[in-house]
């Protein structure tokens, strides 16, 4: 023990950082702020020192390159003892860091910790959000799979729509004409280089400004932020109240974090690696690309957008998100910091929540893409077949095999982009269903140039079948009394 | 000399330093820009279009849709299989031609050629086009792209070598669903 002592004198002696370094983790703070709320912050900053570990263990097997990463990640998936396990350490760190970067985001919106004088903390809390979804992102592409590929693609498609400079960005993302080589060598330098040298950067500032500055205090309604007096009332309350950092509020960051940890290194033995899916062989088209958890949100919004708004959306919505997130701790710098008096912070925070939650609900199973497969591996149900004449039944062939079904479910089974057909009778009359056959419209295709009009004949008098029991045959009110012929019968009109 | 003489000397002295730093960083900048620009400065010069085989035409018969791929020109030893670009040809009539690029005109996934349907239908957000490549409905905001092409020998080219997207100008400029029906 002595000699330990006495090393440590001799560093001291010579380093001069031992006094700072005690005072910095003594530093009183507000003694209700020791609490299980303020551990997200700390968590984060765990699991970034585990990606920086598992980083550079990968990296000792991994090779950037177009032709080799993908053959290099099945060799630390199967071939180099628990690569596996090191990949899905690093998979399941990353997506822990971005959600409890945004816990930790949340929280410290709800509590007012962004106000006077702590704007600037907020503010690099903002950049590391962003570079933490860099990670994400540039970390997908390392993976250098499909989904990395025409992730790859979508990236560059979004780019171009910029005015003028698109093209060029393109060039400059790509890193060439094509997505190749040259583009998986710049995320590489991006993943591993840039962003995490930014970061180590902007994670220092973070933390500096925490312990110059002090912890938030916990807000109470009624204790209000005025720049005038704050920090004369932060530091009577801290004096008054006030408990050294170490050890009163660390033990509870400890335990989190190790929890946390806990949590990563299970999922990572239960759940795996990521991928990597597909070989990147963009002739290889038979798949359907998906983007990371964190990403399908944004893949949502990309997919229900009306085609008009796209590019406006994609290009300024971004911006007034930023700015929005970096003017927020100069407009309301001041006032109330309780979430008790700040209801339209609550309201906003669910909102938000509730969108994000429900786009990632839609991503993961995509109602508005095509069911590729659904004409080929899905039968018509026996039960829209029985007691159907040969027509109705030709027409239902004519159904599966012009691939209606990829768009249109029947009995819950088929795409989603287009509406169930169970009932249709119940809603189109005959010539309303001719007419959108032929003619396509509200997002469907025409198939006027595709059915003969014999196919056409079929497949109406197949639809006109598809109405529950009990339920009336949708009636052209224009033409009442009209000959509408029965559901059942052929279908005289020729197209 | 007085004190404050030798400390606007020293002051000078300081910013003739800074200065002269200043100039060797802003030197060095024009080659560092150039080496980041370079792929931007590719296009511009020699320009990233050229004709590309896909083949004899024999291996599109009248009337189809045939899936091709060809080999990029710009192209790495170690880019492997990301050279190689896919496209779908499509013979109108035995004598003319429509060659598609693979990427959604939305946002790049590659389309499905359906020919029971007549339908090009892209896997990512919903798009569809018809057979002559216009656009049918989802997100796009115009048909697919389509490449120039040209017959030689028997030999089927197309002027290729650059991820379509929607901004190039080469892509703006062609005429989309409005003014195209389906043939």
């Amino acid at each position: 023990m002595r000699l330990i002592g006495q090393i440590g004198d001799w560093l001291d002696a010579r380093l001069q950082v031992g006094q700072t370094l005690r005072e910095t983790a003594e530093h009183p703070v507000p003694r209700d702020t020791a609490s299980w709320f303020y551990v997200f912050g700390s968590a984060a900053f765990v699991v970034f020192i585990l990606q920086i570990f598992t980083g550079i263990l990968l990296a000792l097997i991994y090779v950037p390159s177009a032709g080799e990463a993908w053959n290099s990640l099945q060799v630390l998936n199967h071939g180099i003892q628990l690569g596996w396990f090191v990949r899905a350490l690093h998979g399941w760190g990353s997506n822990f860091m971005v959600a409890i970067v945004l816990l930790h985001m949340v929280q410290v919106f709800l509590f007012g910790a962004y106000k006077f004088p702590r704007e600037l903390t907020w503010i690099v809390g903002v950049f590391l959000l962003l570079m933490t979804l860099g990670m994400a992102f540039t970390g997908q592409v390392l993976r250098f799979d499909q989904d990395a590929y025409w992730g790859l693609g979508l990236g560059a498609s979004i780019a171009s729509r910029v005015p003028v400079i698109g093209p060029a960005i393109v060039h400059l993302m790509l890193g060439g004409p094509i997505i190749a080589g040259a583009t998986l060598s710049r995320f590489f330098a991006m993943h591993v280089f840039v962003i995490p040298g930014l970061l180590i950067a902007f994670v220092a500032v973070h933390l500096l400004m925490v312990v110059k500055l002090g912890i938030n205090d916990w807000p109470m309604p009624g204790r209000v932020v005025r720049k005038a007096t704050y920090v004369q009332e932060y530091h009577e309350l801290t004096k008054k109240e006030g408990v050294p950092f170490f050890p009163a509020a660390v033990w509870k960051d400890l335990c989190f974090s190790a929890l946390i940890l806990v949590a990563v290194a299970a999922c990572a033995i239960y759940f795996g690696p990521f991928g990597p899916s597909g070989r990147p062989d963009p002739t290889i088209i038979q798949t359907a690309p998906r983007p990371d958890f964190f990403f399908l949100w944004l893949y949502a919004v990309l997919s229900l957008l009306p085609p008009s708004m796209e590019t406006p959306a994609l290009l300024i919505g971004p911006v007034i998100v930023l700015a929005g997130l970096l003017l927020l701790p100069f407009v309301f710098g001041e006032g109330e910091k309780s979430w008790r008096r700040r209801p339209i912070a609550v309201l906003s925070i669910l909102l938000i929540a509730v969108t994000l939650g429900e786009l990632t609900h839609l991503g993961t199973f995509t109602p508005w893409s095509p069911v590729m497969d659904a004409w080929s591996s899905d039968s018509i149900p026996p039960k829209f077949l029985h007691n159907r004449s040969p027509l109705e039944r030709q027409g239902a062939l004519v159904f599966q095999e012009k691939q209606c079904r990829n768009c249109h479910a029947l009995d819950n089974i088929g795409g989603q982009r287009g509406p169930a057909l169970d009932s249709v009778a119940v809603r189109r009359t005959q010539d309303q269903l001719i007419r959108q056959v032929i003619q396509g419209g509200g997002n469907m295709p025409a198939y006027g140039k595709n059915l003969s009009p014999a196919e056409t004949t079929a497949l109406v008098s197949f639809l006109l079948t598809l109405r529950p029991e009990g339920q009336p045959a949708a009636r052209d009110s224009a033409n009442v009394g009209s000959l509408q012929p029965e559901p059942g019968n052929p279908v005289s009109t020729q197209p | 000399m007085t004190n404050s003489d030798d400390l606007s000397r020293r002051k000078l002295l300081m910013k003739m330093g800074v200065l002269f730093n200043g100039i060797i960083a802003a030197v060095l900048a024009v080659p560092i820009f150039r080496y980041i620009l370079s792929p931007v400065a590719q296009e511009r010069g020699q320009g990233l279009q050229s004709w590309l085989s896909l083949g004899e035409l024999n291996q599109f018969p009248a009337g189809q849709t045939r899936f091709a791929s060809y080999r990029n020109p710009f192209v790495n030893p170690w880019d492997g299989k990301t050279g190689d670009i896919a496209c779908w040809v499509r013979n109108v009539d035995g004598k003319t031609f429509q060659v598609f690029a693979i990427n959604c005109a939305h946002l790049g996934c590659p389309v499905r050629w359906f020919p029971q349907s007549n339908l090009f239908m892209c896997p990512c957000h919903g798009g569809a086009y018809y057979q002559d490549g216009s656009r049918a409905s989802g997100p796009p905001e115009r048909g697919l792209f389509e490449y120039d092409y040209k017959i030689e020998e028997g030999k089927l080219f197309i002027k290729a070598g650059e991820m379509p997207t929607p901004g190039q100008k080469k892509w703006s400029s062609l005429v989309t669903l409005e003014t195209r029906r389906c043939v």
